[in-house]
């Protein structure tokens, strides 16, 4: 819908009062009638996700020779799966930190989500690292404290760097979200029938009245996260890039890595926010409050981080076909696009430059249907994106006698498809459970919500 | 606490966000300074009308990020140099360019959870009684669609029947008698 005034689509429907808004969100929380689809699609991704739990399991009781990983491929399925998860996320503190200190009111309504998705996403990302380790009950190892062995961790080392920077996105990005959705805790606390639903939402909302004062400082506690949390997100991708950058081999020795990698991580991770919108938003019903508005500007976001991201790519054959005169980068690159496993560059060049290109049409953006079709085609270009720079750059090093290849197991695949339903599995609880749109927000978005002064008050008492 | 009894204070129930300002302003002008606004979403007029301008929240904030980066940096250095000294491809044991990685990440994380739980500290969070739910319409609108004023009764210049007529005045939805 136009708005008259401004020409843009609206972002939010008009007609809409506080009430509305509250109760719109809050009934698909309270409901005593849980939709069946709901159950379906739960029990469902709940299966999935025990593919992900006999997969572990299995990997537990063997050890990660089940995995296709090998020499020269010692990184393989869960190094491109952590990457790739860990990207999907930051789209979330994006939404939530970036757009809001940029004043994007429009984002309001998808950041809580958006948030959850990067919750779940680093849940799903910070497990492949630890399975990785082969002992995982040793992963504490990694953290420096005082121990009877007397020994301590590199600091010289990206890989511990790491430690530090998903660990730290973690906790942020849960504190983050929590504190914002307090607010909406204390009306599900309020409105809530159930007793049971009364304890639990009051519990959580610890006690939130809405005082101005709070307010004050619970804005002043926001902004401050996001001023933090905007620097976060693009340092944690940056250092997963070092992962790769500071190492020696062809293909990841790059100062391109740090931005492309950011860059490639908003992209897949819109993609990901239109992937769970357009459902969700047909499923209950909100095509009010993410309007089409919101899925033109995500569709814009894609396009401007994948143009981004292209730029890297071409950068990178640059580098490695004229500049920097390396018969290793030379071969690595020709190796890339025409070796054996050249058809995955091809799919990525594909998923990820070519046909996103269509989101230069607005009828295009503006048509959820196909907007979502192009979000799948990109995660799955993003994925391959990684694929190429994990395998391609290892399986064919220095030596040729040492060549190797590598192909993934079943126990690999499971892995990766459990991953996906234990996402969704977290979502589905967490869009039953918590209100999934902020409704202080989006109250705050409203006409209503303007102060008018006192002369205009009283004439429109007197009508 | 010993349990008090009495009133807690008036509270004018408002239908809009302007009403609640024009109240707000006009109480802290005739003299009251104990009062509070409860709204669904921020006001930041409201905060101003009732002469609330700053808080603390940075403060804590920049202290907790000072903490992080000190504590990681010194950590860094002590582990490297001093307690546990390894050789790594010839780098310095002092190789503080590598150590700013994780002294950033601890910045931001003890900044972050100082910002976090800084706030809701200062505002007394988590409470798990307040005088306020006492009043049967507060639950019904405080954090949904209704605009609260609550004039405290510790102010110097409560009176109840002279502050109910003053803030009857301003055409609030109700003002009822809120109980400890």
């Amino acid at each position: 819908m136009l708005d008259p005034v401004t020409g843009e689509q609206r972002v939010i429907a008009p007609g809409h009062t506080f009430k509305s808004v509250t109760e719109k969100i809050s009934r698909i929380v309270l409901t005593p009638h849980t939709p069946l689809g709901w159950f379906a699609g739960f029990t469902l991704a709940g299966g999935v996700a025990t593919m992900l739990l006999v997969a572990v399991v299995w990997l537990f009781l063997r050890g990660t020779g089940i995995w296709a990983i090998t020499i020269p491929v010692a990184w393989g399925f869960a190094i491109i799966n952590f990457v790739w998860w860990i990207g999907i996320g930051h789209a979330g503190t994006l939404i939530s930190a970036i757009l809001l200190l940029f004043k994007q009111g429009w984002r309001n309504s998808i950041n809580r989500f958006a948030e959850a998705m990067t919750i779940f996403a680093v849940v799903c990302a910070g497990m492949f690292p630890l399975i990785h380790v082969g002992r995982p009950w040793l992963g504490y190892w990694l953290f420096p404290y005082p121990s009877s062995m007397n020994v301590w961790p590199q600091f010289r080392s990206p890989l511990l760097w790491d430690v530090f920077a998903v660990s730290t996105y973690a906790t942020i990005s849960v504190v983050f979200w929590y504190i914002g959705m307090i607010p909406d805790l204390g009306t599900l606390r309020d409105r809530s029938k159930s007793k049971i639903a009364q304890f639990m939402y009051g519990w959580l909302a610890l006690g939130w009245r809405g005082s101005v004062r709070h307010w004050v400082r619970y804005e002043t506690a926001s902004l401050l996260l996001a001023g933090l949390a905007t620097p976060l997100v693009l340092s944690v991708h940056t250092v997963i890039s070092f992962d790769f950058a500071v190492a020696l081999v062809p293909g990841w020795h790059t100062t391109i890595f740090p931005p492309y990698f950011v860059a490639g991580a908003i992209y897949s991770g819109f993609a990901m926010v239109i992937t769970l919108a357009i459902p969700i938003r047909k499923f209950y019903h909100l095509e009010d409050m993410i309007t089409i508005r919101h899925i033109d500007n995500m569709g814009k976001v894609m396009l401007a981080t994948g143009l981004i991201v292209a730029y890297g790519y071409a950068t990178e054959v640059f580098m490695s076909y004229w500049y920097s005169a390396s018969h290793w980068e030379y071969f690595m690159m020709w190796n890339r696009m025409f070796g054996p496993m050249g058809w995955s560059y091809w799919v990525l060049v594909t998923c990820n430059i070519a046909l996103p290109q269509l989101l230069w049409i607005r009828k295009f953006r503006a048509n959820p249907a196909l907007i979502f079709l192009m979000s799948l085609i990109i995660n799955t270009g993003m994925w391959f994106e990684r694929f190429v720079i994990v395998v391609t750059s290892l399986y064919r090093d220095y030596l040729p006698s040492s060549w190797g290849t590598y192909r993934a197991t079943r126990w690999d695949y499971a892995t990766f498809v459990g991953t996906l339903g234990l996402f969704t599995f977290l979502f589905f609880l967490f869009i039953r459970f918590l209100p999934m749109i902020p409704m202080s927000e989006i109250r705050m978005m409203l006409p209503q919500a303007k102060i008018r002064p006192e002369a205009e008050l009283s004439h429109e008492a007197g009508d | 606490m010993p349990e008090r009894e009495g009133t807690y204070g008036l509270l004018a129930e408002f239908d809009t966000p302007s009403q609640l300002v024009r109240a707000a302003e006009n109480a802290y002008a005739a003299g009251y300074r104990r009062m509070d606004c409860y709204t669904p979403y921020p006001v930041e007029e409201a905060a101003e009308a009732i002469g609330f301008h700053k808080n603390e929240v940075s403060l804590v904030c920049l202290i907790g990020g000072m903490l992080g980066v000190t504590a990681m940096f010194s950590l860094e250095t002590w582990i490297s140099v001093w307690s546990y000294p390894l050789n790594i491809a010839g780098r310095p044991y002092f190789s503080w360019p590598a150590f700013v990685v994780p002294a950033y990440e601890w910045t931001i994380l003890f900044a972050g959870l100082s910002a976090a739980f800084g706030m809701l500290a200062l505002n007394g969070l988590p409470q798990v009684y307040h005088p306020l739910f006492n009043a049967p319409n507060f639950r019904n609108g405080a954090t949904s669609d209704k605009f609260f004023l609550c004039v405290e009764a510790n102010d110097p210049k409560f009176e109840p029947a002279e502050t109910r007529s003053f803030l009857e005045g301003f055409a609030p939805v109700s003002v009822v008698e809120v109980e400890y």
